[in-house]
């Protein structure tokens, strides 16, 4: 095989796959972003078992598998848990790198938000830093009617 | 219950880029591969599991695209989506299930086929996250940094792993990456996602695994260096990232503890030889080691920098050169079975440890950030 391969040129077939989807978001996540996109407002769900304020909600708890049944409004602020800086640019991040994503926890609830930052230094960031949700100007039910999180006080 | 043993080992060269073979073709050539090791053909093999990603693969019911070149036609074949160590315990179960005598696990993927900041994005929710353009490299930084901040493990400590594992890798004939670095040189790196270096991250591989387990009659028939399942288990954590506390392994804790338990393990520094660990970002094999009980939380740098974890430490880590030295995406679990097995037969070549190993650590890793784990104990006996 290998004294083959020396002379044969290799076939390279580019391709793109490109399928469109449309995904039913549910009835909790629904609420979610319409209450996002409409009242700019964040709303977790509390599981009855225990008591954890789950945001972004679900349905069902994770952690117990029950139902969970109460919507609680959530602070548009809370604490920095964690972060990264991207240095490196892909197509499909939103902003342009340098950014920093950053894992928060938003004051009322029980989980962590992924999100991006924005208005901030990328080397400012740290730990325990407290940020605020900016709302984009052109709210289409999305994750990303949160513009980003800016440091509290900016 | 049956004692169940791998009898057969294939793996190929893993490269950034094999562009001489197809992906079926890089199947077949570790299958031919697992049959020689096992000195058998195909008519002795009782049922397969393949175990591939459609994301990856570019196809959709990819695992059915590799059964002929797996050996399938007229077999009964099945197949995971996941890591190889998962398509491995459910070929195991269908040994145990007293339905098939052999079973055959292959595991592939072809990195360089596609881009994969893409294909990791869309391991994500896409309600709540994939919009926010996460892939893996950035998911696991958040982890990393969390990692390292609760506990006051240095960059320094992580880059170690690098340093290590690439200099294993050197002495791996099917690594893609072994290279003499220092801490400085990783620490030099290209910053990607803070604190996330280029050495500090695996590279994306183009490779495929294959195993041939068999049931003790048959495993007793086939070979006389049989390598025994002496336990294995797997635990997932909860689906969103924010979930879980990214500084915390508690799913690998509780598969290691029934893995340990099932081969009756008490004595984890006296009894299991060595690890072949899933490390992806340097990070992770210090998180996995205390993860896995070989020191406390917290404690995984100081493994490392004590060189506990070295070719001639107290419990050698990847001597393979594990995910950093290669890393072909679903194979990269199966790989780390295969090479600890090797070890346990001494057919590990320059990558063999000098101490006898009776019991070795096999694990790997489904999902972002280590959502899921399976861990294997091998042994001799």
């Amino acid at each position: 095989m290998g004294d083959f391969w020396s002379d044969a040129e290799a076939i390279i077939h580019e391709s793109c796959i490109k399928v469109p989807y449309s995904w039913q978001a549910g009835e909790t996540a629904s609420y979610f972003l319409t209450q996002l996109r409409d009242e700019g407002k964040i709303w977790g769900k509390k599981c009855p078992c225990c008591k954890k304020v789950l945001v972004p909600p679900r349905k069902s708890c994770p952690f117990c598998f029950v139902a969970t049944d109460q919507w609680t409004e959530v602070s548009d602020e809370g604490v920095v848990e964690s972060f990264t800086v991207v240095r490196r640019d892909t197509i499909i991040q939103p902003k342009k790198a340098p950014f920093a994503y950053a894992l928060i926890r938003l004051d009322g609830a029980d989980t962590g938000l992924v999100h991006v930052l924005g208005e901030v230094e990328p080397e400012a960031v740290r730990e325990g830093m407290r940020v605020k949700a900016v709302l984009a100007d052109d709210r289409k039910g999305s994750l990303l009617d949160i513009a980003h999180f800016k440091p509290v006080g900016s | 219950m049956d004692r169940v043993a791998i009898v057969g080992i294939g793996q190929t060269k893993h490269a950034a880029c094999r562009k001489e073979v197809s992906y079926a073709e890089l199947v077949y050539e570790a299958v031919t591969l697992a049959l020689k090791d096992a000195g058998i053909g195909i008519s002795e093999i009782d049922n397969i599991v393949t175990t591939s990603n459609d994301f990856w693969d570019g196809r959709t019911i990819s695992c059915m695209a590799t059964g002929d070149v797996s050996g399938g036609y007229d077999k009964n074949i099945s197949c995971v989506e996941g890591d190889g160590t998962f398509g491995a315990f459910y070929g195991l179960t269908r040994i145990l299930s007293g339905s098939y005598g052999t079973t055959l696990v292959t595991a592939y993927s072809k990195g360089s086929e596609s881009v994969s900041s893409l294909i990791t994005n869309a391991a994500f929710d896409p309600i709540y996250m994939r919009c926010l353009g996460l892939d893996m490299v950035s998911a696991c930084a958040l982890q990393a940094r969390r990692y390292l901040s609760r506990y006051g493990i240095s960059e320094e400590d992580c880059a170690l792993v690098s340093v290590k594992n690439h200099g294993n890798a050197l002495d791996n004939p099917n690594a893609q990456l072994g290279m003499k670095l220092t801490v400085k040189d990783v620490m030099n790196s290209r910053m990607i996602a803070s604190p996330l270096k280029l050495y500090d991250i695996s590279p994306i591989s183009d490779g495929a695994c294959a195993i041939v387990l068999a049931r003790e009659d048959r495993a007793r028939k086939i070979t006389d260096k049989p390598v025994w399942v002496k336990g294995v288990s797997f635990c997932a954590d909860a689906y969103l990232l924010g979930d879980r506390d990214l500084s915390e392994c508690r799913a690998l804790e509780k598969a290691a503890g029934a893995a340990y338990k099932m081969a009756g393990i008490r004595n984890l520094k006296k009894e299991i030889d060595l690890a072949e660990i899933y490390d992806a970002f340097s990070y992770q094999e210090l998180l996995w080691t205390e993860g896995l009980g070989f020191c406390e939380k917290g404690e995984g740098g100081k493994l490392i920098a004590d060189g506990a974890t070295a070719k001639d430490g107290d419990i050698p880590v990847n001597p393979s050169g594990g995910l950093l030295g290669a890393h072909p995406v679903i194979a990269a679990g199966l790989i780390r079975i295969a090479e600890a097995a090797l070890q346990i037969r001494g057919d590990a070549g320059a990558m063999q440890i000098k101490k006898d190993v009776r019991n070795a650590l096999a694990h790997g890793v489904n999902g972002v950030c280590g959502q899921s784990h399976c861990v294997w104990i091998l042994g001799q006996n």
